[in-house]
């Protein structure tokens, strides 16, 4: 059926997933609150047809089952005329790949699934109409994310849908810390952003496009060499390799705030003030992959540089966030630090060059960590609590709950045969082929995945005996609780089914490249392979490093596999020791390791430095701005006057002196004239006579000369 | 032109009329009195008449001379009548013809 996807239809199709929850959203905000049941069933069934429409371009997609399927509407006519200024032309239209469609189908099912869960979960909340409005805007804000072909608009939905989640996560505005919470996701994203458009900047001025594919084309085809090597700019301090290197890496800087990479990830911890479905939605399953999958998109794009930061900053994250995780006593702070976890893994699968990894752990993340928050909403919502010190022996009043968290919970930490595995072990796979590949430090990205499924394996099982395991901590607590509705159950437990067969497979001994997945999605060539790039030196990189890759291939996945194993095993061990059994004590480790743990509780004094640093620091210098600037004006101010003053004064002396003086000296000058001829005013007659007689003689003279 | 003072030169006759202006001019100017102020104005008025007679028998003039001569006394007469009036108004207003006395310039 090749045919479809060489017709407008596709993109058609895309534009309604698209725009429907939009539709939903404008109709829930200006009318929600007069329809019955407060127009909550407007945006849930916007996303469910978005999910159906969503699901028949996937069945289409298993149809064709083509790897290298990549439908852009550009080719079929189906376009928007954005910017048309003759050397400047943004044309946006929609892309679809393998990712992208799974990625479609993945955002609307699972906020289908959450649209439901808040039905029960916000019930009675005193701006119901709100919330939801405000999820159809951000269902519309990350399907066209997903839907672009362009970076602009990629960007614009980007913003998008960093604004939603600042809408959604500050949604009770009435109290305290969400709105700080709000800010503070505002503006750590913000920072990405700043290099994310930085990098953008960089690609237009070379490439004059923002369109992907245009892009790849022009790094492929030597321009971007060209172009790089012209540019007045750049060409002095940078060769166009580093300069493909630095546009990736800012570009990747966006990637590093939206999906929580450190240091950037310290707005998702306190994004957990928002509503438990919200944490859900956007900071496990959606928003937060959407920096991932802008990594995936633009993974030709990379230097092996710049994967190799990428790979780095994800181990990091991977490894530090699960370690705040383990000492945090709010489920949803736990739970929130697993997702910086398993966002430093999939970053970390894309820079060691684990494509397919990454986007299925992407994939399966979302499904398994949904279950998760949503479960944890479950829990929160029969409890009225989020301290897990006070709950515990949850199994048996709340099974569906436990089930789906017990499901989902074993498909995160990567448990033989559910789909977090074939995920999580593929990425370690691949950590472990990349320092074989490379040996020496490069094994450290394995070290340190392997390390954090350890961790992951701990903390979740931590979490399982504190709340739901062993015996209630707070009686009051456990005597209230009680098992959801429905309309919150049955999400669960269908993300929970999601879950186990979102891989298609449930044998242990596939791997993630047998699956649907792993057929469907390969990793593209970088574009520096061509030969036509002129960038000899990475392509070099990547030659070296793909045989080497090669060879180890097979050897790597079993380690890989072994390794995993036991990590899962010596977790579950451990946490039962300490949490289940409890002989081995938690409060005494931390008290012997008392600067490590202070440290670890404290965010490694992140949100300090911050604090310090930026906020503080900030109000100092604007402070000091004020002052400089008052007294600035002050003198401004001052000085006009005194020279208003001196002006007038000078003009003064003008008008007294020059003005006056003209007019004084006209007095003068008569008094002089008239001074001379008043002597000829005698009244005396005899004078009159001799002026007379004077007169004629000198009037004959002058007849005699004339 | 030579200059004698023969009868038959007319310098002897414009030096005559000269004096006279001068004697006239001198009196206009320094007498205080207004009747002499008049005799003085009659003397120039005569020496100017003298100069028109002398230049009509020396300068080729015909007789157009002596007839303006005797326009010009007849002129004098009644001018002097006039001046006379005045004077005696100047009498009747000040209570004296001298006319150093007729200041009435506020000193």
């Amino acid at each position: 059926m090749e045919q479809f996807f060489e017709s407008a239809t596709p993109a058609y199709i895309t534009m309604a997933i698209v725009l429907i929850p939009l539709l939903g959203f404008i109709i829930q905000i200006f009318f929600g609150i007069k329809l019955p049941r407060k127009g909550d069933f407007v945006p849930t069934t916007a996303i469910g047809l978005s999910a159906l429409l969503s699901v028949y371009l996937g069945i289409q997609m298993f149809r064709v089952y083509d790897p290298g399927l990549c439908y852009e509407s550009i080719k079929t006519g189906v376009e928007w005329r954005w910017l048309d200024y003759g050397n400047v032309k943004v044309f946006a239209g929609v892309l679809l790949d393998n990712a992208g469609i799974v990625m479609l189908m993945m955002v609307s099912v699972v906020s289908f699934f959450i649209h439901l869960f808040s039905i029960g979960y916000m019930h009675g909340d005193r701006y119901y109409q709100r919330f939801f409005a405000y999820l159809g805007l951000f269902c519309f804000s990350m399907l066209g994310l997903v839907a672009s072909d362009n970076l602009l608009f990629m960007f614009i939905f980007w913003e998008l849908v960093g604004f939603c989640s600042y809408l959604l996560i500050g949604y009770f505005f009435y109290e305290e810390e969400p709105p700080k919470a709000a800010d503070k996701a505002f503006m750590v994203n913000k920072v990405g952003d700043c290099f994310f458009m930085a990098g953008i900047i960089i690609i237009f001025h070379v490439t004059g496009s923002f369109n992907f594919r245009e892009i790849f084309h022009s790094v492929e085809s030597g321009e971007w060499a060209e172009r790089a090597a012209e540019i007045g700019i750049y060409a002095g301090w940078i060769t166009p390799q580093g300069l493909l290197t630095l546009a990736g890496l800012l570009v990747f800087g966006g990637a590093m705030s939206k999906s929580a990479q450190f240091p950037l990830h310290v707005w998702l911890p306190d994004a957990m003030a928002g509503p438990t479905p919200v944490s859900a939605l956007i900071h496990a399953a959606t928003m937060v992959a959407a920096g991932v999958f802008m990594v995936g998109r633009m993974f030709p794009f990379f230097t092996p540089t710049a994967l190799l930061i990428i790979a780095i900053i994800g181990m990091i994250t991977a490894f530090v966030t699960a370690t705040i995780g383990i000492v945090h006593f709010d489920i949803k702070k736990v739970l929130a630090y697993s997702t910086c976890s398993q966002l430093g893994y999939m970053m970390l699968a894309l820079g060691v060059g684990g494509f397919t990894a990454g986007l299925f752990h992407l994939i399966t993340h979302a499904c398994f960590k949904a279950c998760l928050f949503l479960g944890s909403g479950s829990v929160i919502h029969a409890v009225h609590t989020q301290d897990m010190r006070d709950m515990g022996g949850l199994r048996k009043k709340m099974p569906f709950t436990h089930g789906t968290f017990l499901i989902a919970t074993l498909a995160l930490t990567g448990v033989p045969c559910l789909s977090g595995y074939f995920s999580k072990d593929a990425i370690i796979a691949n950590a472990l082929e990349w320092g074989m590949a490379e040996k020496g430090a490069a094994y450290m990205p394995f070290v340190f995945a392997s390390l954090a499924a350890f961790m992951t394996m701990f903390y979740m099982m931590r979490l399982m005996h504190m709340t739901f395991w062993g015996k209630p901590k707070n009686q009051e607590k456990y005597d209230h609780a009680h098992e959801s509705p429905p309309v919150m159950t049955i999400p669960l437990i269908a993300l929970a089914i999601l879950a186990i067969f979102a891989a298609g497979t449930i044998l242990p001994w596939q791997t993630a490249a047998e699956t649907w997945y792993g057929d469907l999605v390969e990793r593209p060539e970088a574009v520096v392979m061509a030969e036509s790039a002129h960038m000899h030196d990475a392509q070099h990189e990547f030659e070296h490093l793909h045989h080497e890759m090669h060879e180890v291939h097979h050897t790597a996945h079993y380690g890989a596999l072994g390794a995993s194993l036991s990590m899962v095993v010596l977790g579950f061990f451990f946490a039962w020791l300490f949490y289940g059994k409890k002989v081995l004590s938690a409060e005494k480790v931390a008290t012997a390791i008392r600067p490590v743990y202070k440290t670890v509780v404290n965010k490694y004094y992140l949100d300090d430095f911050n604090d310090v640093v930026f906020v503080r620091g900030l109000r100092k210098f604007c402070n000091l701005l004020k002052i400089t600037i008052e007294a600035a004006i002050d003198f401004l101010v001052n000085f006009a006057g005194y020279f208003t003053r001196f002006v007038s004064f000078t003009q003064g002396l003008v008008d007294k002196y020059i003005v006056d003086g003209m007019v004084n000296f006209w007095w003068w000058f008569s008094h002089l004239l008239a001074s001379l001829f008043r002597v000829l005013q005698t009244g005396n007659t005899k004078d009159y006579l001799a002026l007379a007689l004077l007169g004629a003689v000198i009037i004959s003279v002058l007849m005699l000369f004339v | 032109m030579e200059f004698s003072l023969s009868p038959d030169n007319i310098s002897a006759y414009l030096i005559v009329s000269g004096l006279l202006f001068l004697f006239g001019v001198l009196t206009i100017l320094t007498r205080r009195n207004a009747i002499y102020i008049l005799l003085g104005v009659e003397l120039i008025l005569n020496a100017a008449n003298l100069n028109f007679v002398a230049f009509s028998r020396f300068g080729g003039f015909g007789i157009d001379g002596q007839i303006f001569a005797v326009f010009i006394i007849i002129l004098a007469a009644s001018e002097a009548a006039v001046a006379l009036a005045i004077i005696l108004q100047i009498f009747n207003n000040y209570g004296t013809v001298d006319l150093t006395e007729t200041n009435l310039m506020k000193k």
